[in-house]
């Protein structure tokens, strides 16, 4: 029987590995290529390290501005999160428990923000922020990012926010909630699930994002990760070996990340997805 | 599912004004109330929205009829002519070229590639979760990072995909990759699927996974194929996650920025460029900012036409499921 089914399952398993191996193989190149010296990468491009090389590796760990740029990306995307996900929050509720005058153009109006191109609103955004005098401010970028980030946000809070059930909601007016402190007190700890999702959503969107902060931010001292690989590269063209090991520390904080929050992720997107 | 938030269905909602009694009055005062109460929970949102996204694109709008170099404010009008000059600017009308191709090849490749993936991990097999990761992990490296590591694996000569060539005896086919025109746009295609075709694939998985197992046993017992119980229940099941991810497949592609210009800044010779490329070169790099805004409109345009033109013929049909739902359960 599990004879039978290994060998049906077989061709299968060739086509995944495949797959497998087309998808790891960039990564490991790159983890590998760090290991040696740019003379080795030359002369051994894909071969094991001999010997292994942890300078590069060890070099950009014991400078500051990796750390640095490691703190921007998460002082903007935490303030991101935070922001996006409590202001679409209290929208979504309107929203999802409100029957008002207005509310499907309202809704409208934030759906259709889902297919603005950023870059369509990034010059008279850029000339918006200089003018408010917010380049060069974290700010600048934590601000749009919310703004943008509210559309989709919204779509899948609105969603599990109806999920609840209205029994809940006249049992909490009956305890004498008023409307926000039902939304405070009972839907905000029923929706942690989908709280979490939309955080992990946002958190990737900010940490990845390289269009904002590159327009934002000219001064180095804010700099985020994407914008500091792309310095990187451009400063040490010559030294592949440097670039590879750059490119795998900054893909850690990421992949981390996913590995803790994979269910959460994932969990948004099919949420997103068949919700509709 | 009625919520108490609701004011009273009877009279509809909203702010109904019929004879002035007291009783009315004090019914309208209570909605009034409501609408307020209701509408000041949107207030933040439509605060950072309305500054921060839609002024913006209202004034990329305005600055699109200006000739002007993004200081001051546009003063030089210069009615429709910068879209006519744009629609005789080759790079822009190549961009609307590369654009197309790009939205055919991910439809026609990438989109059945992931769902030929997903039906893989969707059956009962050993390390499914390890595959699953694998392919999806790409997804959340950001676009720099994937750029870079690319630009260096298809480095002419001594990147890894010209060794690995050169290891199976084809030296000939490599070298060219992102520097050759004829090249680049299928390179840059290969790296946007190395990176995107997990998300599309987790996408389908989803819906693989809510077909209820009875409907796929009911296919067995009625003597249906692998083929058939695909072709006859899973893909008309998955019918409405496909439709959305064929959406988010385009406008992304429309949006295309971060990859190319992390790769090739849209060369050799604006054969990789897009439209949010040129933009940003137009704008950003040679101040014609009236210009570029022109383009900001046009992309817009684009966008939100299909967007439109998909939902009204394409997604009626789900949302028609989603409206319903609307006042909670049909109530």
């Amino acid at each position: 029987m599990s004879a039978r089914r290994s060998g049906r399952t077989l061709p299968l398993h060739v086509i995944l590995v495949a797959v497998g191996a087309v998808m790891v193989l960039p990564l490991l190149y790159a983890v590998l290529s760090g290991f040696k010296s740019t003379d080795q990468l030359s002369r051994n491009p894909i071969g094991l390290p001999k010997p292994w090389v942890t300078a590069n590796y060890t070099g950009i760990l014991g400078s500051g501005s990796f750390w640095k740029l490691l703190g921007n990306s998460t002082l903007i995307a935490v303030a991101t999160t935070v922001i996006v996900v409590a202001v679409a929050a209290l929208a979504a509720f309107s929203f999802a428990r409100f029957a008002f005058r207005g509310r499907e153009v309202l809704f409208t109006l934030f759906t259709v923000g889902l297919m603005f191109p950023f870059a369509v609103a990034a010059l008279p955004l850029f000339l918006l922020l200089r003018s408010m005098d917010l380049l060069d401010n974290p700010l600048g970028v934590i601000l749009p990012q919310a703004a943008f980030g509210l559309p989709m946000t919204i779509v899948i809070l609105r969603g599990f926010f109806r999920e609840i059930p209205a029994e809940l909601e006249e049992a909490a007016t009956l305890d004498g909630c008023g409307p926000f402190g039902f939304f405070w007190r009972v839907l905000l700890p029923m929706a942690r699930p989908a709280l979490g999702t939309v955080s992990v959503l946002a958190v990737v969107a900010s940490w990845n994002n390289f269009l904002l902060p590159l327009l934002v931010f000219n001064d180095p001292k804010w700099w985020t990760i994407p914008i500091g690989v792309q310095q990187f590269q451009g400063q040490y063209t010559s030294d592949t070996a440097r670039v590879f090991a750059y490119l795998v520390l900054a893909m850690v904080p990421a992949l981390a990340f996913y590995s803790v929050a994979e269910r959460q992720l994932v969990g948004g997107l099919t949420a997103g997805a068949t919700k509709g | 599912m009625t919520s108490t938030f609701l004011p009273d269905e009877r009279s509809g909602p909203g702010l109904v004004v019929p004879r002035p009694t007291p009783r009315n009055r004090a019914r309208t005062r209570r909605r009034l109330l409501h609408w307020v109460t209701a509408v000041s929970f949107q207030l933040p949102a439509l605060a950072l929205f309305g500054v921060l996204v839609l002024l913006p694109i209202l004034f990329a709008l305005y600055a699109s009829f200006f000739r002007w170099g993004g200081f001051g404010m546009p003063s030089d009008y210069t009615g429709t002519d910068n879209f006519t000059r744009l629609f005789k600017d080759p790079v822009f009308l190549g961009d609307l070229w590369r654009c197309l191709i790009l939205v055919v090849v991910s439809l026609a490749v990438q989109l059945p590639f992931a769902l030929a993936m997903a039906v893989l991990l969707n059956q009962r097999l050993r390390g499914r979760a390890v595959y699953r990761m694998l392919f999806f992990a790409p997804y959340v490296l950001s676009e720099v990072i994937t750029g870079v590591l690319f630009s260096m694996i298809f480095a002419p000569g001594d990147g890894l995909a010209d060794h690995l060539l050169g290891d199976v005896g084809l030296d000939g086919l490599g070298g060219g990759w992102f520097s050759d025109p004829s090249t680049v746009l299928a390179t840059v295609f290969l790296v946007m699927m190395w990176k995107y075709f997990g998300f599309h694939m987790m996408l389908y998985l989803a819906g693989l996974q809510s077909i209820p197992a009875e409907l796929t046993e009911a296919a067995i017992i009625d003597g249906a194929g692998a083929w058939q119980r695909f072709r006859h229940v899973s893909l008309p099941l998955l019918a409405p996650t496909l439709r959305i991810s064929v959406f988010l497949s385009v406008i992304g592609t429309i949006q295309l920025f971060d990859l190319v210009w992390v790769i090739t800044t849209g060369g050799p010779d604006h054969h990789s460029e897009t439209m949010a490329v040129t933009l940003f070169q137009y704008g950003f790099k040679r101040y014609q900012v009236g210009y570029a805004s022109a383009i900001s409109v046009v992309m817009f345009g684009i966008s939100l036409v299909f967007a439109l033109a998909y939902q009204r013929f394409v997604l009626r049909r789900d949302l028609e499921g989603a409206s319903t739902t609307m006042r909670g359960g049909g109530a």
